[in-house]
């Protein structure tokens, strides 16, 4: 008891800190875990296809396809991973050394040892039947069209070798470390933004930049990667980490300053998403134009899951009535409503409607908590879905023919926005997404938007501190149906039909993923997820940049999930409040804590406090 | 015991009208009377210790009042009106405040953000008035605000400065357990009830909130109700002491009365509750 009271056990020993592991001591069990959880991976990754498939896009010209790549990567993350130490109080935490580079190397050669093991067995047993997807290319692939005991024996060298690469990884101080991380990041993002970077140099004259940096069929080539990472590499470190200097910076900005700061990023932002549709070919405004819609999906579904706390898994119900209300008030073919309004009349009637939608859907709902109210969401979800697709409404919705012949969105009369010219839907879709940011960011630092918070965190202690819990939930659904509404009605337009088959659960899970991967009730991370998954990925239907992943799509968002819940369960870009607070000012109160020494607030919520003797 | 009652009552409160009275007040769960017919009367200006050992029902009469669970039987009346069947945020809209004895903050909301949240049902901008940003919007954000700080300053310096803006998850736990008052009051109740406000604390801290707990009913002019294991503690602070024990209410009356109570000694037995 008394070595926990400070004055009476005199200077505390010096914790023992950064000396090296030797070479050989390992958590062995840590390593075989990491080894085969890798191994497992890869040998699914093989049979699910996907080398075959993604061998067809190449990143480096002629050395690295996608389909190696996805190979290549997880003995390298196994690697880098083993050699993690969780940082304790008052733990020493030892120094990286070779100790590193082994581990990652045992690491790399069990995961390695995956696709060896496959290899024998799929030459000697006749297993097409179970693996569906076996074929001669990919044991082709696999053995680099070579006998199978090479491939035993490459797999086992490239594993380990991985391995022992991330575990190198680990000793490079924190300057190589960013360097050789902003040359693998350079690289990779030049191959996988091919597309756009050729499409918007096209518009800039600037082609032949591009043709020498791509290979004519794809593909970064080999010269310019490595001029590129020479250039990336060269600015990393004559950059010396100012950006996340700047970052650091900016998180710490208080009142105007930080005002300005942000008023500039934005204005910066703005001029680029302006100007670059400009120089952009319609593919490129394809791609952009189904990323705001998502975006604007992901906002909504943000107000409900991210603010309020609310699981709603049948968010589509929202986009589907948003669309179909849209279709059969502006287009001709719509049987019922002979009268077809222009388009922003109609859309007055789908906020309304669809707002009352989330006020019939919510009302039940919204009383259930927890996994009741995801699976009782999930079901409406449907129901709305089978509504559209059914005989008995046919007359409206036109079954599962849909409603075809959609005219555009008609603005003013000024112009007419339709899935001819997406770059026209790219700013319309930017203007609603303006909207929905406003409307977020206004709910969130309001009375209403706190009350939702206080709801997520805790619904029954936001109950006892006076909040009409149901009141609040209902208008977060209202917000957020509203919100996916802008999207079906945009959505409508662009197409030019709306089939129940648009609006599967998927979309629902898709649109989830998106929210959850960026941040949930972060608006930035929101936005940035979107970007990034269905901008690489695409969306349950829309291609995005990687096309050749289309079909390993879901496979790929199922894992993010997964893999995200148990990482990073903040999410890609977690709340400015956290990460803002709670690395600075932890020392500032410790500093304040030191300074008094009567103090109460000492040991905080972990460990006892020392107990004074009568 | 209704003498007792009963001269307790003119006590404290002369003839008035009781500001919250418990008729009768039974709680059942499932067979097991947590409350069994309990009579309780709580006057303005006052503050009142509920005692009694572990399962007695004190929190289950604080869970009742604010409808959080309900009333099997009985009546509970605040300011002449029932409160059955209120939903609890209408209990606490009517002004009864509560914090929990497991203390539950709204962890990743900042210090400032759990006490203006608080004052939800005393405000009343709309989602129009946030989008339009209105000034009537700002003009009440701005009070909100100002209010939200002027509570958290009742506690000295623990949760100002940059305490207010970090997560109420980084607080240590007395700043946590102080934060829960200080949610309470912002619900501007005329009654506050709190539960074990000083459970592991240490004697520093414990004496002074027990210390805050007096100022709260002198500037802040609220009844109090407070559960509380630490007999010092309930010495200083009550003008009137309520022992539970299985649900019933076997003593009343002022500290000297009710610690030297033989039954009361009894429901602690071996505890040496009556220990100063
Ligand atoms: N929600 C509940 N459901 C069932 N039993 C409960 C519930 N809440 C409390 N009880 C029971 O009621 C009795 C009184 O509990 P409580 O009021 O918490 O006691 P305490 O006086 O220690 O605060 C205990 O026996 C407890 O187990
Ligand atoms: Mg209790």
């Amino acid at each position: 008891m008394n070595t926990t009271l400070p004055p009476t056990t005199g200077p505390q020993p010096e914790a023992p800190r950064a000396a090296p592991r030797p070479a050989f001591t390992h958590d062995w069990r840590r390593i075989a875990r990491m080894g085969s959880v890798a191994a497992f991976g890869q040998v699914f990754i093989a049979l699910s296809n996907m080398p075959v498939r993604l061998d067809e896009r190449l990143i480096v010209k002629p050395v690295l396809s996608l389909g190696y790549l996805v190979l290549l990567i997880l003995p390298f993350a196994a690697g880098y991973r083993q050699g993690h130490q969780i940082k304790r109080e008052n733990m020493p935490v030892c120094a990286p050394g070779p100790n590193e580079v082994v581990g990652g190397f045992l690491c790399g050669l069990i995961t390695g040892g995956g696709l060896s093991l496959l290899a024998v067995l799929v030459t000697h047993f006749d297993l097409r039947e179970p693996l569906v997807n076996w074929s001669p290319v990919l044991l082709d692939l696999l053995s680099f069209s070579n006998e199978m005991w090479f491939a035993v024996v490459i797999w086992l060298a490239i594993g380990a070798g991985m391995g022992a690469a991330g575990g190198v990884l680990r000793l490079l101080g924190p300057k190589s470390h960013r360097v050789v991380v902003t040359m693998a990041l350079a690289v990779a993002g030049a191959a996988v933004l091919e597309s756009l970077v050729v499409d918007v140099a096209e518009g800039l004259g600037l082609e032949p930049l591009t043709d020498r940096l791509y290979a004519p069929r794809g593909g970064v080539a080999w010269p310019s990667a490595l001029g590129l990472a020479a250039v990336s590499g060269l600015l990393a470190v004559l950059g010396r980490g100012r950006f996340r200097q700047a970052r650091v910076r900016h998180a710490q900005m208080e009142g105007a300053q930080r005002t300005r700061a942000n008023l500039g990023l934005i204005i910066a932002t703005a001029a680029v998403l302006i100007v670059l549709p400009l120089f952009a070919g319609k593919l490129t405004n394809e791609l952009l134009a189904n990323v705001g819609l998502f975006v604007l999906l992901a906002l909504g579904l943000n107000v409900v899951v991210g603010l309020a706390g609310i699981l709603d898994l049948g968010y589509v119900a929202f986009f589907a009535v948003g669309s179909y209300t849209a279709a059969v008030l502006t287009a001709a073919t719509s049987p019922k409503i002979a009268p077809e309004m222009p388009w922003l009349v109609a859309l007055i009637v789908v906020v309304i409607i669809t707002g009352l939608v989330g006020l019939f859907i919510g009302a039940p709902v919204i009383r259930m908590r927890g996994d009741y109210l995801a699976i009782v969401t999930l079901g409406f979800g449907e129901i709305i879905r089978l509504l559209f697709l059914s005989d008995w409404l046919s007359g409206w919705f036109g079954g599962s023919q849909g409603i075809t012949k959609i005219p555009g969105a008609g603005i003013f009369g000024i112009t007419e926005v339709s899935g001819t010219d997406p770059r026209r839907v790219f700013y319309l879709v930017l203007a609603f997404c303006v909207v929905a940011i406003y409307i977020s960011w206004r709910l969130e630092r309001s009375r209403l938007g706190r009350a939702w918070m206080a709801v997520r965190e805790d619904e029954t202690v936001a109950e006892a501190m006076g909040i009409n819990t149901v009141n609040v939930k209902l208008l977060a659904f209202v917000v957020g149906a509203v919100l996916g509404s802008f999207s079906g009605a945009i959505f409508a337009a662009k197409v030019g039909s709306v089939f129940p088959a648009s609006f599967l659960i998927l979309v629902s899970i898709v649109i989830l993923v998106v929210v959850i991967f960026g941040g949930m009730g972060n608006i930035i991370g929101v936005i940035a997820g979107s970007a990034v998954l269905i901008g690489v990925l695409g969306g349950p239907k829309q291609p995005g940049l990687l096309a050749e992943f289309s079909e390993f799509k879901l496979l790929i968002y199922g894992a993010l999930l997964i893999w995200m819940m148990l990482a990073r369960p903040e999410g890609l870009i977690p709340s400015v409040r956290r990460t803002r607070e709670l690395r600075q000012q932890e020392m500032a109160q410790d500093a304040w804590l030191r300074g008094q020494v009567d103090d109460d607030d000492a040991g905080g919520a972990d460990g006892p406090r020392p107990a004074v003797q009568p | 015991m209704t003498d007792m009652q009963a001269a307790a009552g003119a006590a404290a409160a002369g003839v008035r009208q009781p500001l919250l009275e418990t008729r009768r007040l039974s709680v059942d769960f499932g067979g097991l009377k947590a409350l069994d017919d309990l009579d309780l009367e709580i006057y303005e200006g006052e503050i009142v210790s509920v005692i009694g050992p572990n399962g007695a029902g004190k929190t289950t009469l604080f869970n009742a009042i604010t409808a959080t669970v309900e009333s099997s039987d009985g009546d509970i009346v605040f300011e002449g009106q029932s409160l059955l069947g209120l939903d609890p945020n209408r209990v606490t809209s009517s002004g009864i405040a509560r914090t929990f004895q497991n203390v539950r903050l709204f962890a990743n909301m900042s210090v400032l953000e759990n006490v203006m949240v608080s004052q939800h049902c005393r405000t009343k901008q709309h989602a129009f008035g946030a989008l339009l940003y209105t000034k009537a919007f700002r003009q009440e954000e701005a009070e909100i605000r100002q209010r939200a700080e002027e509570i958290l300053g009742f506690f000295g310096t623990r949760l100002v400065g940059y305490r207010m803006d970090q997560p109420a998850f980084t607080l240590s736990y007395a700043n946590r357990r102080r934060l829960e008052i200080a949610r309470a009051m912002a619900t501007q109740p005329k009654l506050i009830l709190l539960d074990e406000p000083v459970a592991g604390m240490n004697p520093v801290e414990s004496a002074e909130l027990t210390g805050l707990i007096g100022r709260l009913r002198d500037e802040w002019g609220f009844a109090i109700v407070v559960i509380e294991h630490d007999m010092g503690v309930v010495r200083e602070v009550s003008d009137r002491v309520v022992v539970l024990d299985h649900g019933v209410k076997i003593a009343e009356g002022d500290y000297a009365d009710v610690a030297n109570d033989p039954q009361v000694i009894e429901a602690y037995l071996g505890k040496g509750a009556g220990d100063p």
